[in-house]
């Protein structure tokens, strides 16, 4: 899994674990208490998005999705551009921890939100979660275009407690389409990372 | 996506005052109001929704998305998450139509982003609404004309419309909310009022692109369902093409409240079928007093379904209408309530 992040001091698990773990309730607080993003005159809009746990300012035309703002702003290309309509699941990042579909969302919307995206997934050192390690050992995907999403939707369905069976598997990750239908694959590496992850 | 200016609204008085040229739900009002996004968006992408200003009402989270159960009544903030809704213990207790129809609705991402305000507006899946190089589109374009009507149609409503739009709403949480006597909170600009949710959604009437019965301004606040003894025995049937991250074909909305075999009361809402969330309270009268078995279901199935007007592509629907809400009320019956 190639590293692209510009953030010096890369997010730590913990930190990650830690935007997870208050999601019930956290979001609306941390939506609420958020400072809006400046507009200027031409219309350009002020915003300091928090990506993987670094903090960077941009000026962005208001139009800008989040996927845009990650992959043509930010240059982290991990996550990935599909049907840029909300129906393939290629660009999911975690937004205060939930999993969320960045080409549906407006950039200058999650100033004040914690965004995750897979290349904040790895550990310190640079070693791979164990959502990741278990699409490799399971061969979780072909041609790997949708496994950024597929991944950062698998880690989001384990914390939900969605992934008790198969079952349940194939219904909670239902929004993330594989064209090469790796999708026997896919829930393998769940059950397979499903229980590293209880274990922390 | 057309260039617009992007505001964020921190309390419901800013955002009644940034959405005064909201109009009534019309395509081509010049402000949009945003919470999860997943329809304004998608929307604005194809050049279906050209606002040129977007009020941000993520903010009324704080205030506006709480949850709350009492013996009287569920109180529903608009600003909660589809996702935070359907596992909301209280919800999954006592009314688990309400947490059915979430749960089976879009993919576990869009739950998390869509709002329930912005859930029961969302806007119709019909091609010719969602693709502008179609000309005729009296909900886009009033007195355009309607594609659907002499094209394909396969999963356009059959209940509810007119020669002036036959477009389907595709939504599933409403079709509970509308089964269950549910009204809606709406805060504009001459302060609150309540509503019951059936009249939230206008019939077509030869002005489709009117969609609602807001006012310019008006925002959706909450949700109240009142309790019933029907709430308990309450479940959603989804029948769609593929299994999972699928709209509708037809669904059904089922609320029974059973003495020994006989229906005290019954609550009922159709889904897939019609151009509004459509409650069949024929239905729902036929049954009362009668024991649930197979031949009263389907009597009351074929008077919910009794007003249908097809167009060729979307023949079958009264029947799959029928025998869904047939397994429907069957499976309400057989529950452990």
């Amino acid at each position: 899994m190639s590293t692209t992040s510009p953030a010096a001091d890369g997010p730590t698990r913990r930190r990650l674990f830690e935007a997870a773990a208050g999601l019930a309730a956290a979001p609306a607080i941390a939506q609420a208490a958020a400072p809006a993003p400046t507009v200027r005159k031409s219309g350009a809009v002020d915003v300091v998005l928090n990506v993987n746990g670094q903090d960077h300012p941009l000026t962005l035309d208001p139009r800008t999705t989040l996927l845009d703002a990650l992959r043509e702003h930010l240059h982290l290309t991990g996550s990935k551009k599909g049907c840029d309509q909300g129906q393939c699941g290629a660009c999911t990042v975690h937004v205060d921890g939930e999993r969320v579909l960045s080409c549906l969302t407006l950039a200058v919307a999650v100033q004040g939100a914690k965004v995750t995206t897979i290349e904040g997934l790895a550990g310190p050192n640079g070693a791979v979660h164990p959502m990741q390690q278990a699409f490799i050992d399971n061969d979780g995907f072909q041609c790997g275009y949708c496994t950024p999403g597929q991944i950062m939707s698998a880690v989001a369905c384990v914390k939900e407690g969605h992934a008790g069976s198969d079952g349940e598997i194939a219904e909670y990750m239902s929004g993330n389409l594989c064209r090469c239908a790796a999708y026997p694959k896919i829930v393998a590496a769940i059950k397979q990372a499903r229980g590293k992850m209880e274990r922390g | 996506m057309r260039p617009f200016s992007y505001e964020r609204a921190s309390d419901v008085q800013r955002a009644v005052i940034g959405g005064r040229e909201t109009r009534q739900g019309q395509t081509d009002a010049p402000v949009q109001f945003l919470a999860g996004g997943t329809t304004l968006i998608d929307l604005m992408k194809l050049d279906v929704l050209r606002p040129a200003r977007v009020v941000d009402i993520k903010g009324l989270k704080a205030a506006h998305a709480s949850i709350e159960a009492t013996p009287q009544r569920l109180r529903l903030g608009a600003l909660a998450s589809m996702a935070a809704t359907a596992r909301h213990p209280g919800v999954l207790r006592d009314y688990p139509v309400i947490a059915e129809s979430l749960q089976l609705a879009a993919s576990a991402q869009l739950r998390n982003m869509a709002t329930l305000g912005g859930n029961v507006l969302q806007r119709t899946r019909c091609p010719y609404y969602r693709d502008t190089s179609w000309a005729e589109c009296n909900k886009r374009d009033p007195g355009s004309g309607c594609t659907a009507l002499k094209s394909f149609n396969r999963n356009h409503a059959v209940l509810g419309v007119d020669d002036s739009c036959i477009s389907q709403y595709p939504g599933d949480f409403a079709v509970a909310l509308v089964a269950l006597d549910a009204a809606v909170e709406l805060t504009g600009p001459t302060g609150r009022r309540m509503i019951a949710f059936e009249t939230l959604h206008r019939p077509p009437q030869g002005k489709p692109n009117v969609e609602t019965t807001l006012m310019p301004g008006e925002v959706i606040t909450a949700f109240e369902v009142p309790a019933g003894p029907w709430t308990r025995r309450s479940l959603y049937l989804k029948i769609r093409d593929r299994s999972s991250y699928e709209f509708a074909l037809s669904s059904a909305a089922v609320a029974l409240d059973l003495n020994g075999g006989a229906v005290r009361q019954a609550r009922i809402g159709l889904g897939g079928m019609a151009y509004r969330p459509w409650r069949a309270k024929e239905a729902e009268a036929l049954l009362v007093g009668r024991p649930l078995n197979e031949g009263n279901a389907m009597a009351a199935a074929t008077a919910a379904l009794a007003g249908a007007r097809t167009h060729g592509g979307n023949d079958f629907k009264p029947e799959l209408g029928r025998r869904t809400l047939v397994r429907a009320l069957l499976q309400a019956a057989a529950m452990e309530a």
